[in-house]
């Protein structure tokens, strides 16, 4: 008795074994939707149990803050949904069934609210209800996707019902996905860094690339054609020779059929050199099915040349000459429509196969009758089953030549039903090697609208990047004109920014500016800097001046003058060096070591640090400071002009270059 | 002779049907819609009024028990496979583990070990479908291979808000497997293996074929006073209420609900 499991004096003394490992959240994936409800009916059945145990039970888990169950309602885009909340936590491990959804609690309408798409959360909300999670076929996989995940619910879970039209969408959508990076990858514009084998191999591949590849590929379809109708015309008969002999044009001009194939051959035979050269895998190209082809279209010709005119071997070499109308099949390289014909007659030989064989099988049954039929027959064509399978393959594909006809009753009746099981046994396969091409072309054609859909999409992004950068520094040089100035006139100018700025803009734009404080550089746009760029490298020597800048030279001098009438501030006393770039951002700074002493009075201790730096490093390039265009009243002028003049050497040495921060 | 007439009638008529849909065209599932008839059915349970007065169970708990069952069965009454179904789902079967927060009231199995206790850390074959049989037996008060809300309710009414002396009557009359008013020790075993089933091949310390039958034999041993093979619901209420630890798991059912 004492090696009783249920003693529990033993079981009492085994030590309770520490739990192996955390528990493995299993995402709720096998609970039914009211297993949870009948939880009560699961405990109580444990009655059974109670007399026939030995040892006492545990105690059972008391509900702390017994909750009655509560009607919930969750706001979702403004349509209400309402459901127990022992419903929603039947799921505890997703949004809803969890504490998380307390984020999104209002407490002014005690209510939920998401602000997400109503319709899919029906469906997310009967998967709470009844433990199935169904899949709308009107709905986008993608946007479906992303509600599942906000609501941490796991796409596997969809019921057998949905769960193969899900696969089938999210299958389809990654395979356009992959598609479209593919095609990014292959379209790269410049990879500068390709090796010249790298570059023809690319010349070869997409002819359109560039034009010595477009003149290339123009020039092998030239000679392909020039070829095929060659072996043409060589056998169209061409006139009489004294002698009375109808000869074909081939032997008649036997020497310029002869040039003209060495011609197209020669050619043929340096693209497939160029083209084995240019493979990134030789074996993998030799082994590929275009290479075959060339192969073998070049091949008669060079046997012929090796071989002498024996008699012996002349047949075989008549032979030969028929390989060369594989030439032909090199077209495939220009046509896509070829390629895919290829191609589905490829995916689809499972279904030409089947139709291969139910063919033979009708054509052995029909021959093996009609010869037994038409066998009492005089004079009887169907002279061996053999013989008869000319009249069947005949017969069923509906040609009918006549050569071979039933005279027998019997031999015409078993005919006509022969001719009309062809008919079906032909008609069956057709469709589904018609509907795969079909398939086939049109994922292609999608192929090509895509791309063409994307470059355009990708000029509108570019262009609404610039718009909004363009924003910002518009409103920079606005907004910091009118602190520099610290008018009383600029209250309105600000209100009217403002007015033109929502606050979003206007915290992207201070966002913007904090970084071109800590950096100490500044935005401009991508012109000025190609003209700085351009300016920069024309400024060679100290004395000379672009027209351009001698322009805005003379303004900025003339506006000296005036800026001497006015007590101006003294540059850069209260006005930090960054400040004052910033006003001239659309002005060109060309950078110029001078020999002028440095303001040490007015000067932040940024630009002293700058200065002694750039001392060495810049000799000879001009400090000039010119405003292009500013469109504020010319009070301002003066103002940026006084901070240009004697402080430039100022701001030039915050700005060694006047670096182009990338696009905003 | 008029069976094979008849027979022969009925071959005769399909063939000629037959017949007649292939020349037609017309498919044989289009011919299917006289042969179907309305398997559903549907069950209303009485009033919540009724309900009350007959069971002891609140306005709400009632609310909150039916909803969870016509959740579960929309036809209104469980038949045997589907409350098998239900109830398997509470304990692992056939490698299927529930998930960690659908049994937050777990027995602790006899054999002590921690790592049993927590169900979704091992995956056992087990199988409660015998138990299950019993307690759809023992809910089935009026026999009829349903189970009805009224049963259902009345069930779990004695069980959870019965007395102490109702609940043992209760348990008497699930181990009386053929109701006659006395558990034999082929009762009593089959309700031991089904126990014992319930748990699985892989328990700790590991299951003996035997350890059903030694557990019948104390149960009887404890049980039956009169030593005659059977316990009658005297002995059994008798031998209950004197061990405490019966009594004192009895009243674990008070907080269930």
């Amino acid at each position: 008795m004492q090696k009783l499991r249920w003693n529990c004096s033993d079981s009492q003394q085994v030590p309770a074994a520490p739990p192996a490992s955390p528990p493995v959240t299993r995402p709720g994936l096998v609970m039914a939707a009211g297993v949870a409800a009948w939880l009560p009916f699961a405990r109580a059945a444990a009655i059974g149990w109670m007399p026939v145990a030995n040892c006492p039970m545990p105690l059972a888990p008391t509900e702390k803050n017994k909750r009655q169950d509560e009607l919930i309602i969750l706001n979702v885009s403004g349509r209400r949904f309402q459901t127990w909340r022992t419903t929603l936590e039947r799921y505890p491990d997703t949004l809803l069934g969890s504490t998380e959804k307390e984020f999104f609690f209002n407490e002014d309408t005690k209510e939920y609210f998401f602000d997400r798409d109503p319709e899919v959360f029906r469906c997310i909300l009967n998967f709470y209800r009844t433990g199935k999670l169904h899949y709308p076929r009107y709905e986008c996989i993608s946007a479906y996707d992303e509600e599942l995940a906000f609501y941490g619910i796991l796409p596997e879970i969809i019921g057998d019902c949905c769960y193969e039209e899900y696969k089938d969408r999210k299958r389809e959508n990654a395979e356009r996905l992959m598609d479209d990076n593919d095609s990014e990858n292959n379209q790269e514009g410049s990879m500068p860094s390709l090796s010249f084998r790298q570059t023809m191999w690319r010349a070869f591949e997409n002819p359109h690339t560039s034009t010595l590849a477009l003149v290339f590929y123009y020039v092998t379809g030239f000679f392909i054609a020039v070829s095929v109708i060659t072996n043409v015309v060589e056998t169209v008969p061409c006139g009489t020779v004294p002698g009375n002999k109808e000869l074909p044009c081939g032997e008649r001009y036997a020497v310029a059929f002869f040039c003209l194939d060495t011609a197209c051959v020669m050619i043929f035979t340096v693209e497939y050199l160029l083209r084995l050269f240019a493979a990134p895998s030789r074996y993998r190209f030799i082994r590929s099915v275009m290479s075959i082809i060339d192969v073998v279209a070049i091949m008669p010709y060079y046997i012929g040349l090796v071989m002498t005119n024996n008699e012996d071997v002349s047949g075989a070499f008549v032979t030969l000459r028929v390989f060369r109308v594989f030439r032909i099949f090199k077209f495939s390289r220009h046509s896509q429509g070829l390629r895919i014909l290829g191609y589905t007659l490829k995916s689809c030989a499972s279904e030409l196969g089947f139709l291969l064989f139910s063919l033979t099988m009708a054509i052995i049954i029909f021959a093996t009758v009609m010869f037994y039929a038409e066998k009492g027959s005089s004079a009887s064509k169907f002279t061996s089953i053999p013989a008869s399978f000319w009249y069947t393959i005949v017969t069923m594909t509906t040609l009918g030549y006549g050569d071979m006809v039933p005279k027998t009753i019997a031999g015409k009746i078993f005919g006509s039903i022969c001719s009309l099981s062809g008919v079906l046994v032909i008609a069956l396969p057709v469709p589904v090697i018609v509907s795969n091409f079909s398939r086939i072309y049109h994922q292609n054609q999608r192929a090509d609208k895509r791309r063409a859909q994307k470059k355009a999409r990708l000029a509108r992004i570019r262009v609404a990047k610039t718009g909004s950068s363009n924003a910002y520094l518009h409103s920079k040089r606005n907004g910091l004109l009118n602190e520099a100035l610290e008018l009383p006139g600029s209250t309105e100018e600000e209100q009217h920014m403002t007015k033109g700025t929502s606050l979003i803009e206007s915290q992207h734009h201070h966002l913007l500016h904090c970084l071109e404080k800590t950096t100490n550089h500044e935005f401009i746009d991508e012109q000025l800097f190609e003209q700085n760029c351009m300016e920069s490298s024309m400024q060679n020597y100290p004395s000379s001046r672009s027209p351009s800048l001698s322009s805005q030279a003379g303004l900025g001098s003339s506006c000296c003058s005036r800026r001497h009438k006015k007590s101006a501030h003294l540059p850069n006393c209260s006005v930090p060096a960054t400040r004052l770039r910033s006003m001239q951002e659309l002005s060109t700074i060309h950078i110029q070591c001078s020999e002028q002493p440095s303001l040490t009075t007015s000067r932040s201790s940024l630009n002293m640090k700058a200065d002694d730096g750039l001392r060495p490093n810049c000799k000879g390039a001009q400090i000039t400071t010119a405003i292009i265009s500013i469109p504020t009243p010319p009070a301002l002028t003066p103002e940026g002009e006084s901070r240009a003049g004697p402080g430039s050497p100022g701001p030039a040495t915050n700005v060694p270059n006047v670096v182009k921060v990338s696009a905003l | 002779m008029s069976h094979c007439q008849q027979r022969c009638k009925r071959q005769l008529g399909r063939v000629i049907r037959f017949f007649y849909q292939f020349v037609t065209g017309t498919l044989s599932q289009d011919s299917v819609e006289d042969e179907f008839e309305l398997s559903t059915v549907c069950h209303r349970p009485e009033g919540l009024e009724q309900l009350q007065e007959q069971t002891k169970f609140t306005r709400k708990e009632l609310q909150v028990l039916y909803r969870g069952f016509k959740n579960e069965c929309p036809s209104g009454i469980v038949n045997e496979e589907n409350f098998k179904q239900i109830y398997s789902q509470f304990f692992p079967q056939g490698g299927e583990c529930p998930s960690p927060s659908l049994s937050p009231y777990t027995w602790v199995p006899l054999q002590g070990r921690g790592s049993h206790s927590t169900p979704h850390a091992v995956c056992l074959p087990a199988d409660s479908s015998t138990y299950a049989t019993f307690l759809f037996n023992a809910f089935d008060t009026d026999h009829d291979g349903s189970v009805s809300f009224e049963d259902f309710v009345s069930g779990l009414s004695t069980i959870l808000r019965g007395t102490i002396d109702d609940r043992l009557n209760w348990a008497f009359n699930l181990y009386d497997l053929n109701k006659d008013g006395c558990i034999t020790k082929e009762e009593m075993l089959d309700i031991m293996k089904s126990i014992y089933d319930m748990m699985g091949k892989y328990t700790y310390p590991a299951m003996r074929e035997d350890a059903p039958r030694e557990h019948v034999e104390n149960f009887f041993q404890k049980m039956d006073r009169n030593k005659d093979g059977v316990v009658t619901i005297e002995e059994f209420l008798e031998s209950c209420q004197k061990d405490e630890n019966i009594m004192r798991s009895m009243q674990l059912f008070d907080s269930v609900i």
